[in-house]
């Protein structure tokens, strides 16, 4: 109540909230929420254990959270920090992604060689889908019509039909892919591979192979540049790769698949989010337990804000 | 509607597929241990083999996409049994072995004219001359050889600065070749043993280790760091705490470098590790490592080359495409001149991992990897040129 009266009160003194980064703390269960303005952790939320992958509902009124060791996906409420309840996840989600639909989460998970489909309304699961050993990229075209998951040990990309909630197609990618986009309105799909150390970029309507991305960074030897998780630059001109224990992001041009850049930023860097208009990108550090801020345009590491320990996901949330 | 899509799934999975079948055996080979002062801790029967089984599944899970077909054959030798008419039967039975014996089983095995053709991983045995001047062309190393382990150690201790080095080796081949292996190691490293000590004890331990041990210790003197070559994990145990210096214990006992343990947890290992104890309800071990690694490793080389013979699966495995994601943090693969799997050898105690060798500052032109083991130029092994 208390706390009501006084964001009214903030409400009508100060005109805008900063907007917030989210942050997944693996080995806290914690989430810092990163004010965008300040630079700085402005709250500490407890959720379940070991959080991974987070989202924010498209109109940012509930937060989901992969509390994996927990066995559930937990339903934030954003403005108060509460866990207002837990879907049903199927055993330890580490992933997921939620369908343009706004209502559809596809879940990895990682233990179970499967992909659980959830329906964050009626909060049953929808569908179960076998795939490869550790499931753990997530994404869905943004028709809504296919799902992917990577599995790290099989090393496949599945396409799923999100329909029949059926596979259609399994393609060969490098070592643990990690993580998958649809990008240029749907018609790529790329995929990092960890130990094989590329992006595959596939061919959406074909499903096969059309450039794969090689990395390169001076003084650290090519075993050690992992790509891992990675987000796209307004309007789709530029990739930023988190390219883990090599602690460096590569700035990679989407339209010639060339690395552009490497930026120095913490130790094992994993995933990343943006701000509004994708001029700051925020790397989730695991070793180091830090973020790091990247000046997009610049293309250099602006400020390391320290977070709890083993930061795995980021999320964006407007506050305006 | 259904059928359609049903159909033409099957078309597409025909197109990747020429439905390989993959028959692979594995042999274990009874030895006789002696026995130690704790029987506390007995070695799994499973040792091994359960690595192998989950390997299996992993292979499995991604050969049902390709249409590829596992099958691992089990064939045990106990003690009495003719091991060589065993590994006949395997040998008929599956080109792929994954063997787990000692060095001159492996080696009469490889040298059959039945396993001409074939491809043997050599799961068990750490013997330094199987990669070298007994090295074959038809058995590659998943196990790391016993002078990976003891060049962690002494990257470790060069790191450290812990140059004062003393070490009590036991009586048992296994030992006297692991403090051999030690001293090289040392000796590669910069470092030499200050004092070395035979283990004469034939007391029982368990009893009498806080009187014995300080005594025995005394007359090293003052050093940094005490090895144990107890590779039969008969004394070494009783040692820790009860020396005359308070000084760390590394080697057999205390800190220990293998190829894995229960400890490992990094680059995604937690994943491996509760897969295998979901299914096996203990902890993975080196020898499970190492047999879960050489199927693994024929699993890649047959997705990646769409092929299953011995010929196509060695050349890719000795070949630049090779890569395991093996969760040590980097791309396992195998040296071309003597067929051993290079590998970072995780330093741990039994509650945590301590340092992941090679440690930094460990330089090679090729890779740090090969800063652990025989390298290229040293290589006694003729067999792969």
């Amino acid at each position: 109540m208390l706390r009501t009266s006084l964001l009214a009160l903030t409400l009508a003194t100060a005109p805008a909230y900063a907007d917030e980064i989210w942050v997944s703390n693996e080995k806290d269960d914690t989430i810092s929420v990163i004010d965008i303005e300040t630079l700085e952790v402005v709250r500490t939320i407890e959720v379940g254990e070991r959080p991974r992958g987070i989202t924010f509902s498209k109109d940012y009124s509930v937060l989901y959270v992969c509390a994996s060791d927990s066995d559930t996906v937990q339903v934030i409420d954003p403005d108060t920090g509460k866990i207002l309840h837990e879907l049903p996840s199927g055993e330890d989600p580490e992933q997921f992604v939620l369908h343009p639909d706004d209502r559809h989460l596809y879940i990895a998970n990682e233990d179970d060689a499967i992909t659980t489909v959830v329906d964050t309304e009626s909060r049953t699961v929808v569908a179960q889908i076998d795939v490869g050993i550790e499931p753990e990229g997530m994404a869905v075209s943004p028709d809504g019509k296919i799902a992917i998951t990577t599995s790290e040990t099989t090393n496949m990309a599945h396409w799923i039909d999100t329909e029949k909630q059926e596979l259609f197609a399994n393609t060969l990618v490098d070592s643990r892919p990690r993580h998958a986009e649809f990008i240029k309105d749907g018609s790529e799909l790329w995929v990092s591979a960890e130990i094989g150390g590329t992006i595959s970029i596939f061919d959406v309507a074909t499903q096969t192979e059309r450039a794969k991305i090689d990395f390169e960074v001076e003084g650290v030897h090519p075993d050690r540049v992992q790509p891992v998780g990675f987000e796209m630059t307004a309007g789709d001109t530029h990739a930023l790769v988190a390219l883990g224990p090599s602690n460096h992001v590569a700035v990679v041009n989407a339209e010639t698949y060339e690395v552009e850049d490497y930026i120095l930023v913490g130790r094992r860097v994993w995933h990343m989010d943006f701000n509004a208009d994708r001029s700051l990108a925020f790397t989730t550090n695991g070793v180091s337990g830090d973020v790091t801020v990247i000046d997009v345009t610049k293309r250099e590491a602006i400020k390391s804000i320290k977070v709890g320990r083993f930061p795995w996901g980021a999320a964006f949330r407007p506050t305006n | 509607m259904r059928h359609v899509l049903t159909i033409s799934l099957l078309g597409f999975w025909a197109s990747m597929s020429t439905d390989h079948e993959v028959p692979v055996a594995w042999l274990k080979f009874e030895q006789e241990l002696p026995p130690t002062f704790s029987n506390h801790y007995p070695v799994p029967e499973d040792l091994g083999l359960a690595g192998a089984l989950t390997a299996l599944k992993d292979n499995e899970t991604t050969g049902k996409f390709l249409g590829q077909n596992w099958s691992l054959g089990e064939h045990t030798a106990f003690l009495g049994d003719d091991a060589i008419e065993i590994a006949r039967a395997a040998l008929a039975a599956a080109p792929f072995l994954i063997v787990d014996a000692p060095a001159e089983t492996v080696l009469a095995i490889a040298d059959l004219p039945e396993a001409a053709d074939a491809l043997i991983f050599n799961s068990g045995a750490a013997d330094i001359i199987l990669r070298g001047e007994a090295c074959r062309a038809n058995v590659l190393h998943t196990l790391p050889s016993l002078s990976m382990r003891t060049d962690a150690l002494a990257q470790m201790f060069q790191k450290k600065r812990w140059s004062d080095l003393v070490m009590i080796a036991g009586g048992h081949p296994q030992d006297q070749a692991y403090a051999s292996a030690m001293e090289a190691s040392l000796a590669k490293f910069g470092l030499a043993l200050k004092a070395r000590k035979e283990w004469r004890f034939d007391a029982d331990m368990r009893r009498n280790a806080a009187q014995e041990v300080p005594l025995f210790t005394q007359d090293f003197g003052e050093y940094d760091a005490l090895i144990i070559a107890d590779e039969l994990h008969d004394f070494g145990r009783y040692v820790l705490y009860n020396t005359w210096e308070p000084r760390p214990v590394a080697g057999s006992e205390g800190l220990q470098a293998e190829a894995w343990g229960a400890v490992v947890e990094q680059w995604g290992a937690a994943q491996l590790q509760s897969r295998f104890e979901e299914a096996h309800t203990r902890d993975m071990r080196s020898a499970d490592y190492a047999a879960w690694a050489a199927l693994r490793a024929i699993g890649e080389a047959v997705t990646r080359t769409k092929a299953a013979d011995v010929p196509t699966v060695r050349a890719h495995l000795l070949g630049d495409d090779f890569e395991l994601a093996g969760f040590k943090g980097r791309p396992l693969t195998f040296r071309t001149w003597n067929g051993q799997l290079r590998q970072p050898i995780p330093l741990m105690h039994p509650r945590a991992l301590v340092a992941n060798a090679p440690l930094e500052g460990f330089l090679h032109q090729r890779t740090e990897l090969d800063t652990l083991g025989s390298d290229e130029p040293e290589t006694a092994c003729t067999a792969f040129n």
